[in-house]
Formats: C-alpha cells, sequence, structure tokens
C-alpha cells in the first residue's frame, strides 16, 4: 500500500512539473489568479494538457502491451518491436497513405491495425513452426522479422519520398500533440482496462496450452484477445505519437524483478510506471535543450537502456 | 599429486567452499561424497583451474594452476564437469579427437588417431564412431565426452558425476574401465560420485564433503560407516558387507 | 588399433562455391557494358571489390562472434557492434565539428575511428562477459539493450548538433556499395588483410572454443586471451563493413547458417572461407539483379535485409519440419 501511494506521489509530481514546463510561461500565479491570465489557461488547455495525456496513455499502453506480448509469447525478451508488431503497423500506415491518401486519421489506424495484427500473427505462427530450443531464437525471430518488414517499408518509403515521414513513426514524439489530435489514444485506456479485466486468464495463457486447457479454458481465444489488444494499442500509438521502442520490454521486465508475473499484481503497476517513466523522459527531452526539444522517444532508448543495464547486471553478477 | 591449501569460493554472502585443505594421493581413484550443495564440483573445478578460486592455493604436481600456462597444464590434467552443451553439431570421432589438442594443436598425426580410436573403443562406442552428438542418448554423450577426457592422455583425471545419466550396465562398466585405467596405466582418477556404494566398491580412497569443508577421508571401510555415514548424509544408513565390499543400503 | 584415415577436407563445396562467385562476378562486370570498357571495368571492379570486402567482413564477424557465444543465432549487429561504430562517428563530429572531421585525413581518420572501435568495444563487451558469466540470456538482453542505448544515444547527439553537421553525418552514413570512397575502400582492404594474417593462428584454438570455455580451458586454450582476441578482430571487422556500406544487420547471420549447413563441419579453416563466398554471392548476385535485371537505383542492403531475413526464417522453420 505504502508503495501504491509513494508511486501515485510521483506520477503526480511529474505530471505537475510536465504541465509547468514549456516554451511558453504557464505558472501556478498566471492560472489561478482572481483574473486567470487567458492565454495560459488557453496554452493549458490546447496544449499542455493534451501532451500529458497522450504521455501517460502511450507509456501506459505501451508497458502492458508488452506484458501481454511477453506473457503470450511466454519469453522475457518480447515486445512490440521485436516481433514485428511495431514495423507492421508502420508498413499498414504506409500503405494506407500511399494508396488512399484521403483517409481519415482513423481509417489509417485501422489499416495499421490490420496489418499490426497480422505481423504478429505471423510472427506466432513461425515461432510454432520453428523448434525453440532456446529462449534466445524467439526475440531474434522477431528482431529478423521486424527487420523483413522494415526493409520493405524503407524500399517503398524510399521510392516515393516519405523516409522521413516513416522516420517520424518510429520516434516518438509528443511535441506535436494537440487538442484534437490526439483523442484516439484514450481508446488505449479502454484496452488497458480490458487488458486487467483479463488478466488472469492471460497470466494463465502464460503457462502454455496444455496447462490452459487442463484448466478449462479455450487457449485460441486467449491469445486472440490479446493480441488483438497489443496490435490495437500498437497501431493506435504509432498513428498519433510514433513508436516508443523498448519500452514495452523494459517497463514490464523492471516491475516483473520486484513484483513476480501474476499479471492482475503487475498490471497496475506495469500502467502507472510506464506512465511515469515516459513521463519523465518527454520531461527531460524539453529542459535539456531549451528552448529546442528532442523527442521523448530518444531520451526513453537512453535512460530506459541504462537503468535496464544497469538492474541487469547488478542482477546477474548477485545470482553468479 | 594435487594439493589443495585453504580454498574457498564465496558467491556474495555464500560460502561454497570454505578453506579446503587436501592432498590427493597419486595413483588409483579418489572419489567425491557428500550431499547436495556441499561444495563438491565447485572444488572440482576450482582444483583443474576451470573456475577461479576466491582464495587460496591449488598445485598440481608442484605447478601452482593460477599461475601454470593453461596448456601446460592440459598434458597433465584433465577435467570434464557435468553439463556439457555443444552449440556445434560434432560427431563422436571429432569429439575425441579434440583430446589430443593439448599435444596437437590441432593437427593430429597417425599416432594421434590410434590414440582417438583407442578412447572411443575403451567406451564402447566404435559402431557409434560417426554418428553426431545431438543425435545420441544421454548416456552414449556421456561416454563420448570421458573418451574425450581419456584420449587427452594426462596422470590426472577429473570427473564431475561421471555415471550421469548412465544406465546400470554402462555404470559399471565405465566404473570398470576407470578401475582397469588407474591399474594397468598408473593414472590417478578424482570422481565426484553419488552412488556412496559405486564410491565404496571401486575407489582407493573417500573424500566426504559437508557445508563447503571436507568431513571425513579415508580409505572406504573407513567411510563406510554408520555413524559416519549419518555426519554425512544425516540419514540412518545401515552397511554390510557383501562379498568383499561395504555397501550402504539407505532405500527404507 | 589400425587408425581410420583423416578425414577428408571438405574441398568441394569451396569449389563450387568459389565458382559461383567468380560466374556472377564475371556477369557483374561484363553484361550490358554501354560505356568505354577503361571506364566501365574499374567503375564496377570498384564495386565488386567493395562487395567481397563487405562479404567478408560480415561473414568472418559473424561466424567467429558466434564461436565466442557459443551460439549460433547472435550476430556482433545483434549485440549492438554497428551502432557503437555510428556513434562513435557521430561524437566526433560533435566534439569536433564537420570541419574538423572533414579536413581530417581519412585515413587517419579512419584509423582513429577503428581504433576507438576496438578500445570501447574490448572494454565494453569484456566487461559485459564478465557479468554475464557465460550466462547467454543475459548477454543477449544486455546486448540488445545495449544497441539501444547507441542508437538512441546516437539520435540524441544527432539532435544535439547543428542541422548542417547533420547533413554531413547522414552523408558519411549513406555511402553505399555505389560510392564507395577510394582511400577508404584501400585501407579497409589493408587493414583486413592484416588483422586476417594476425588471426590466422587463433583458427585452431577457434575450433576448440566451440567445445565451451570449460573444455576449452581444459584442453590448455587460453581462453580468456583467445576471446579478447578474436572481439577484437570482430570489433575491426565490423568498423571496415560499417564504414563502407552502413550497418548490415541480418546477413551475417544467413550466410553463417548456410555456411555450417553447407560445409558439414565446425572447422573454421573451412567454415570461414565458406561463409565469406556465400556473402560475396549474395551482394554480387544482389547487386546484379537490382541493377540490371530490375534497373532499379536502391540501396542494396534494403533487399538484402529482405531476402537474407526471409531466408533465414524460413531455414530455420524447414529445419523443423525435417
Amino acid at each position: 500500500m505504502k508503495r501504491a501511494f509513494a508511486a501515485a506521489a510521483v506520477l503526480v509530481t511529474l505530471a505537475v512539473v510536465s504541465l509547468l514546463i514549456g516554451a511558453s510561461d504557464v505558472s501556478w500565479r498566471a492560472l489561478f489568479a482572481p483574473e486567470p491570465d487567458e492565454r495560459a489557461l488557453q496554452v493549458l488547455v490546447i496544449s499542455r494538457l493534451p501532451r500529458l495525456f497522450a504521455v501517460m496513455l502511450a507509456g501506459t499502453s505501451l508497458g502492458v502491451a508488452g506484458l501481454i506480448m511477453q506473457m503470450i509469447a511466454r519469453n522475457r525478451f518480447v515486445e512490440p518491436t521485436t516481433a514485428g508488431t511495431a514495423e507492421s503497423a508502420s508498413l499498414g500506415l504506409l500503405t494506407a497513405t500511399l494508396l488512399a491518401p484521403g483517409l481519415p486519421v482513423l481509417g489509417k489506424m485501422m489499416v495499421a491495425t490490420a496489418f499490426a495484427l497480422a505481423g504478429t500473427a505471423l510472427f506466432l505462427l513461425v515461432l510454432r513452426r520453428i523448434p525453440l530450443r532456446s529462449a534466445l531464437i524467439v526475440p531474434v525471430v522477431g528482431l529478423i522479422l521486424g527487420g523483413i518488414i522494415d526493409s520493405a517499408t524503407t524500399f517503398f518509403a524510399y521510392r516515393y519520398d516519405l523516409l522521413q515521414t516513416v522516420n517520424a513513426w518510429t520516434t516518438g514524439d509528443f511535441s506535436t500533440v494537440l487538442r484534437g489530435r490526439y483523442e484516439l489514444l484514450w481508446v488505449t485506456l479502454g484496452l488497458t482496462c480490458a487488458a486487467y479485466t483479463a488478466a488472469d486468464r492471460l497470466t494463465v495463457a502464460g503457462m502454455g496450452e496444455t496447462f490452459t486447457t487442463n484448466l478449462g479454458l479455450n487457449y485460441p481465444r486467449i491469445v486472440a484477445l490479446g493480441l488483438s489488444i497489443v496490435a490495437l494499442v500498437t497501431a493506435m500509438v504509432v498513428v498519433t505519437v510514433g513508436m516508443i521502442p523498448f519500452l514495452g520490454l523494459i517497463v514490464p521486465n523492471l516491475v516483473s524483478m520486484v513484483m513476480g508475473d501474476n499479471a492482475r499484481r503487475s498490471i497496475p503497476w506495469v500502467a502507472v510506471s510506464g506512465a511515469a517513466f515516459v513521463l519523465l523522459c518527454d520531461i527531460v527531452g524539453r529542459v535539456v535543450r531549451h528552448p529546442y526539444e528532442i523527442p521523448g522517444g530518444t531520451i526513453a532508448g537512453v535512460i530506459g537502456s541504462v537503468l535496464f543495464l544497469y538492474l541487469l547486471l547488478k542482477r546477474g553478477a548477485r545470482a553468479g | 599429486m594435487i594439493e589443495a591449501k585453504n580454498v574457498s569460493k564465496r558467491y556474495g554472502e555464500t560460502l561454497v567452499v570454505d578453506g579446503v585443505t587436501l592432498s590427493l594421493p597419486v595413483g588409483g581413484i579418489t572419489s567425491i561424497i557428500g550431499p547436495n550443495g556441499a561444495g563438491k564440483s565447485t572444488l572440482l573445478s576450482m582444483m583443474s583451474r576451470v573456475m577461479p578460486m576466491s582464495s587460496g592455493n591449488v598445485w598440481v604436481d608442484g605447478l601452482d594452476v593460477t599461475t601454470t600456462p593453461g596448456d601446460t597444464l592440459a598434458k597433465r590434467l584433465a577435467i570434464l564437469r557435468q553439463d556439457n552443451h555443444l552449440s556445434a553439431r560434432l560427431t563422436v570421432r571429432e569429439l575425441v579427437t579434440f583430446g589430443r589438442y593439448p599435444h596437437t594443436q590441432g593437427r593430429p598425426t597417425v599416432q594421434d588417431r590410434e590414440h582417438v580410436e583407442r578412447a572411443i573403443e575403451h567406451m564402447g562406442l566404435s559402431a557409434l564412431a560417426d554418428r553426431f552428438l545431438d543425435e545420441m542418448s544421454g548416456g552414449q554423450r556421456q561416454r563420448a565426452f570421458v573418451a574425450m577426457v581419456l584420449c587427452q592422455d594426462t596422470d590426472h583425471v577429473l570427473l564431475d558425476e561421471p555415471l550421469n545419466g548412465l544406465d546400470l550396465k554402462h555404470a559399471v562398466s565405465m566404473m570398470k574401465r576407470l578401475r582397469h585405467a588407474a591399474d594397468t596405466l598408473g593414472k590417478s582418477f578424482v570422481l565426484v560420485l553419488h552412488d556412496i556404494n559405486f564410491a565404496s566398491c571401486y575407489s582407493d580412497h573417500i573424500v566426504a564433503m559437508r557445508d563447503g569443508k571436507v568431513a571425513f577421508q579415508g580409505r572406504p571401510e573407513d567411510i563406510m560407516r554408520p555413524d559416519v555415514l549419518r555426519a554425512i548424509y544425516e540419514l540412518d544408513i545401515s552397511v554390510q558387507q557383501i562379498e568383499g565390499d561395504w555397501i550402504a543400503t539407505h532405500y527404507r | 588399433m589400425p587408425a581410420s584415415a583423416p578425414p577428408v577436407p571438405p574441398l568441394r563445396p569451396l569449389l563450387v562455391l568459389g565458382c559461383v562467385a567468380v560466374a556472377f562476378m564475371a556477369l557483374f562486370m561484363l553484361v550490358d557494358v554501354s560505356g568505354p570498357w577503361d571506364f566501365v571495368l574499374p567503375f564496377r571492379g570498384k564495386k565488386i571489390a567493395t562487395a567481397l570486402l563487405v562479404g567478408y567482413a560480415v561473414a568472418v564477424s559473424t561466424v567467429l562472434f558466434q564461436t565466442v557465444t557459443g551460439n549460433r543465432v547472435l550476430t556482433p549487429a545483434i549485440m549492438g557492434f554497428d551502432y557503437l561504430y555510428v556513434l562513435i562517428q557521430t561524437c566526433l563530429v560533435f566534439f569536433l565539428g564537420s570541419t574538423t572531421v572533414a579536413g581530417l585525413d581519412p585515413r587517419f581518420l579512419f584509423g582513429a575511428e577503428v581504433i576507438i572501435m576496438v578500445a570501447f568495444s574490448a572494454v565494453l563487451h569484456g566487461w559485459l562477459f564478465g557479468m554475464a558469466r557465460g550466462n547467454v540470456h543475459l548477454l543477449l538482453l544486455s546486448g540488445v539493450v545495449m544497441g539501444v542505448l547507441f542508437r538512441s544515444l546516437s539520435s540524441f547527439v544527432q539532435r544535439v548538433i547543428e542541422p548542417n553537421e547533420f547533413i554531413f553525418l547522414q552523408d558519411r552514413f549513406f555511402a553505399s556499395f555505389n560510392n564507395p570512397e577510394h582511400d577508404l575502400l584501400l585501407l579497409s582492404t589493408v587493414l583486413t588483410l592484416g588483422v586476417s594474417v594476425l588471426g590466422l593462428r587463433l583458427l585452431r584454438a577457434c575450433d576448440v572454443l566451440v567445445l565451451g570455455r570449460e573444455a576449452a580451458i581444459n584442453l590448455g586454450v587460453d581462453y580468456q586471451r583467445t576471446v579478447s582476441w578474436v572481439l577484437a578482430l570482430v570489433a575491426i571487422l565490423v568498423a571496415v563493413s560499417t564504414a563502407l556500406v552502413g550497418p548490415v544487420t541480418f546477413l551475417g547471420l544467413l550466410v553463417a547458417h548456410i555456411a555450417y549447413a553447407v560445409m558439414r563441419t565446425y572447422q573454421h579453416v573451412f567454415v570461414l572461407p565458406a561463409a565469406a563466398l556465400i556473402a560475396a554471392i549474395a551482394l554480387v548476385a544482389g547487386q546484379f539483379i537490382l541493377e540490371r535485371v530490375f534497373r532499379l537505383d536502391t540501396n542494396p542492403r534494403v533487399i538484402i535485409e529482405f531476402v537474407g531475413g526471409a531466408v533465414f526464417i524460413a531455414m530455420l522453420m524447414r529445419k523443423a519440419t525435417r
């Protein structure tokens, strides 16, 4: 309980800090004066709040998506960017952009989701067909599959001069988030809640098909549910703010080191830590080279990997 | 002669091997027995320099294992550990040929090939010499690895649970072969064994470990006594002499 | 006990591979010549030289890396080696400025980069190997994360530097098969040949490394020293190939896999040349098909990743059904 309060306090502090920093001045005084500063209020509502929500939603949902994938693939190294999911979503988005440029964002998102779903299903299909002599081969296959899809994307993007746009999809950047351009992300909150209600079933599915069937549950259906959640979340994040690589790897693994692998217990923690982590990275990205911004996704890669390496190797040294 | 002085291994807080001082006789078979986690395998690995010591010294024929060049030691001492995982696909003959590496640096001569065939024959693998290791049973693979170590043709041979995965027939024949090699070729074997009756029947000397220390050592008849075994295993074990061997019965 | 005949060295597959490689090179050189010969031949020759050099570097570094890590699904690229090179380049531009870097003798610059790369990867991977203590899972996970770190750090630094300098950098990274710098090519060749000669005496010891750390120590191989040497060699070769054509991720994995399947031996004396030949065939043939058959002006790297990855996965799946 104590830990939960501490986590909440950290998250709220970060959220407040995130609201108060930025190119234009939004201070407590300007907002809560008897005569509120109109401009400050507008900046808050149009830019700062949407940005805060987008950051937290992306962090939460990607963390949980990673956790779900790790349970379904029964492998700690799997997450949307090591299983071809994110790359497939990008390819879908590119396809939609090339073939139906007039499609509204929602339509593009549907195409991206369909591609993400197909890509992830392909990954699982390939996994079923190869002998898993070592757990290592799973992420390697995922990375290769991602590489194949990515090279297809690069090929067409290069031909149609869209490389830069594609690059934007692959680096999470929250600087362009404004009211009216991110609301799709709220759907991911619903998906995260759905994952939470299915937590027990997902935990059981994580112990394997035989085990699941033995308990009288429908294994394919649980897997399909989990996959749909992952694909939807990935597609939405890619479409709105761009992918944050390895978030889904780092956050669930860190939580698992502390809490173990019961999904019902760990999903809320993954959700909160994911949000706090991306929030922190976004803040750092805004502060470090003020007034310019460095994308939160880039900062997340740096901070996340250093933190992860530290914990991993410390633990490895202890286990000897 | 293998001598260990104050050898310890520490993992963080836990002391796995705790200041062992030991001098193993030349020739014959020495068995190391003891319960799980007593530090048997760790001690064997440190004596053979595949695992660094936290403190202490080990000498093989007077050579300090931490400072003597690896290729010099490889001609005097051979070690086989328990878990032998291979990433490459090798045939039995290819694996056994590796045993000649210390002598040939990878360029085996006709004499070396004879050595290899003898070792394969000795372990009863002649019919399987060209089979790939990953297509064989655990016991056959184990024998192939032992053949490789024997092919290394060193004075000292250290084997960590050589009977692992062998059925009764092959376990007995393995022990007989080791005994034969010790008696006719004058080699010294140090074995970690789980089966105390095999240790009793085939060893000249038994070292019993418990909690990282040497609890007892001596000839089989000194160790195969209910009071000693009880102190080692915390189990009531009766010992009977059957056809000249001391046999422990601990199944009930 | 009669000794069996010494095993026959698998020379025939090597010979076949060599012939195929030469055939593709000839095709590449001679088909569809529309300009004066004395212009076309050197121009194409340079491309082939690049392909050969890159193929050799990628193949040898991957096979050796797999031997050292005792795992047939790892490549230096997965462990973040090539993004380390990108990071070093980026940092050089950041700290020295593009004008200084451009003003330096490219040979000197390349030499300095390689030295930094080797020193850095020696420290880093030595540390990593020490910490992971033979736990391959830990090693892979740290390696992948290390790759993310290098990539994120480079893109961080790239965001911080001036846009002009960024363009300068991008030009350097997108050096491709089509416009190899003459000096760089020459220097890379010399460097590659040099380390290969030095590496020759490690070949037998590498064979023993296949048995794993403990068995190698038992057989008298100085494990620590051999592994350090091999890793330094790998770092140099990765630096060469990355400097010439940028990061190539999965080509090494594919050619190593095929080489082991074709040669059916663990001996590096045979596997290494086979892998290098296969890589050369893949690169030259890929370039040929791309340029002459489809008449596409695309960096062949993209195609290699696509086809290489697909073939590798197909091979894994086929192995399962067999």
